[in-house]
């Protein structure tokens, strides 16, 4: 499994992402709160690139004790990046899709030597 | 410019490139082969608002024409469009829908025009039949006279500055229906311009498609050997759909709502008996409706015939002589579902492959051409064979659509 350069960690911002390519394969690159995730940049619905598009936090209703609907908020702790073709979401940190977790993006470890990144592809 | 996303952070972005954002879609058409047969796409958008003071110039009521210059220009709306509340965009999720305002067309060209025939090069569309955005909504407008106004000027312009400038752009016009004598006019005046395949009525409306006053239109198309389409669109101040408080739910029944009304006074009226020339295609519904439609409308009929007494067949041989287009078609049901349905429906005559590019629901050929139950020839058929029938449509031997 060939090692793909991504970055220099100095140059790769926290909230950051890129895109890599390797025999074919494009690899998208995120930059998560500290920690690094590496996912096929493939939608599984049409084939969009889904790594590209924006990261925006989950959706969630807030209701009350009552079950009572108050409103909605981000999420705190889960983000997505969201497929610009169609919108379809994916979790950020397992590349499962939001709308149906028996799905997800082909996911690829990321290593660092140094002061450079690598995702093994 | 920056796109607002759900916390703190934004997304600049300096620019947006079709080519680049449908790079996978180039991918495919290559990888399937398109280059080998013709891809005709018969629903596609354009944002004729974009052009809006383009448009004006062919409006013809000089106070009209004053009233929505005018609109346009004082405030950050649409001034005489029938507006809708939407948000096809998803918050920004689908990026082309802010962005697609820093993409420049090719120099001495309608901007229209070039970004038409980017995507369509990009996903491997030889001719790709165009309809407006938000006139799709122009049905509901309150006042008759602006929409016969706005179409007869939305369709001058789009002739002229569209349709004779790239024949691989197409049209089925915009009819305002609202007004059936101005219709019968536009068809007469406008069906046999360079680029017009037909005429476009937008579901989301109020006046029944069996109405006495349309029948000299249907015949006159039928005479003139145009199709007539009936293009879906969500209304969201209708009574029954106002009950649902999200866009998701609005546009999954809207969009096939108006449809189901106009295709069953369309059937139960016996207008297939009274123009049976006349071809009739139905867009944007999708094609989940179809199986619903055929068993109940079937099986009402067998126990409630009288009331229906133009009929000779049963409703859905009736519905199997329709044309579809394909898009948006639902992915979530197995395979053997859309497979039951595309049999039922005669998809490998009756189906007509569509894009809806740009809209956030776009399919691409691959929807079509992916599938494992379609024969080559039944899938060739859907993505171009059947259109080429339908609007008699002339291409050359050679690609048109040049995949970047």
């Amino acid at each position: 499994m060939p090692d793909v350069f991504v970055a220099k960690a100095a140059e790769f911002a926290e909230g950051d992402r890129r895109i890599v390519a390797h025999d074919g394969v494009e690899i998208g690159v995120f930059n998560w709160q500290g920690n690094y995730f590496a996912y096929e940049n493939l939608c599984i619905h049409q084939g969009g690139p889904a790594c590209e598009g924006v990261i925006m936090h989950k959706v969630e209703d807030v209701l009350g004790p009552d079950r009572t609907w108050h409103g909605h908020k981000f999420s705190e702790n889960e983000a997505h990046f969201v497929c610009p073709w169609h919108g379809y979401e994916y979790d950020i940190t397992t590349g499962e899709c939001a709308a149906d977790r028996r799905l997800k993006l082909k996911s690829f470890d990321v290593v660092r030597r140094g002061e450079d990144i690598y995702v093994v592809a | 410019m920056d796109l607002p996303l759900s916390d703190f952070r934004h997304m600049s972005v300096a620019e947006f490139d079709t080519n680049k954002l449908l790079n996978h879609a180039s991918r495919q058409a290559e990888e399937r082969g398109y280059k080998k047969f013709p891809i005709v796409d018969v629903d596609s958008h354009h944002y004729e608002s974009e052009s809006i003071a383009e448009i004006l110039d062919y409006m013809d009521d000089p106070v009209l024409q004053q009233l929505a210059k005018s609109a346009s220009q004082s405030a950050r709306t649409t001034g005489m469009f029938a507006g809708g509340i939407g948000y096809q965009d998803m918050g920004g999720r689908v990026t082309r829908y802010p962005l697609r305002k820093l993409e420049k067309g090719n120099p001495d060209e309608h901007r229209d025009v070039s970004l038409t025939r980017r995507w369509m090069d990009a996903i491997g569309v030889d001719i790709s039949v165009l309809f407006p955005t938000p006139m799709l909504q122009l049905g509901l407008h309150p006042q008759v006279e602006v929409e016969v106004a706005l179409a007869r000027a939305y369709n001058r312009w789009l002739i002229e500055r569209v349709l004779a400038k790239e024949p691989r752009i197409r049209s089925m016009l915009y009819l305002p229906f609202n007004d059936p004598d101005a219709a019968f006019r536009m068809v007469q005046e406008m069906g046999g311009k360079p680029g017009v395949v037909g005429f476009m009525v937008t579901a989301a409306r109020y006046k029944p498609v069996h109405h006495n006053s349309y029948m000299r239109i249907y015949a006159l198309l039928e005479e003139m050997g145009l199709p007539l389409g009936f293009h879906s669109a969500y209304n969201w101040n209708d009574q029954s759909l106002s009950l649902m408080n999200k866009f998701i739910s609005v546009h999954a029944l809207g969009f096939v709502w108006h449809n189901m009304v106009h295709m069953t006074n369309w059937i139960m009226n016996g207008l297939p008996e009274r123009f049976p020339k006349l071809k009739v295609v139905w867009i944007e519904s999708g094609l989940a409706w179809l199986p619903f439609m055929m068993q109940r409308l079937d099986n009402e009929y067998m126990m409630r015939s009288s009331e229906a007494p133009a009929l000779k067949r049963l409703p859905s041989d009736y519905i199997r002589d329709m044309y579809f287009t394909s898009q948006p078609m639902e992915r979530s049901a197995e395979d053997d579902v859309l497979a039951i349905t595309m049999r039922m429906m005669k998809a490998e005559t009756q189906l007509m492959y569509s894009s809806d590019y740009p809209h956030w629901d776009f399919d691409l050929p691959s929807t079509i051409y992916d599938l494992p139950f379609l024969s080559e020839t039944a899938k060739r058929n859907i993505l171009g064979g059947n259109a080429i029938r339908f609007f008699g449509l002339k291409l050359p031997e050679q690609k048109l659509a040049r995949v970047a």
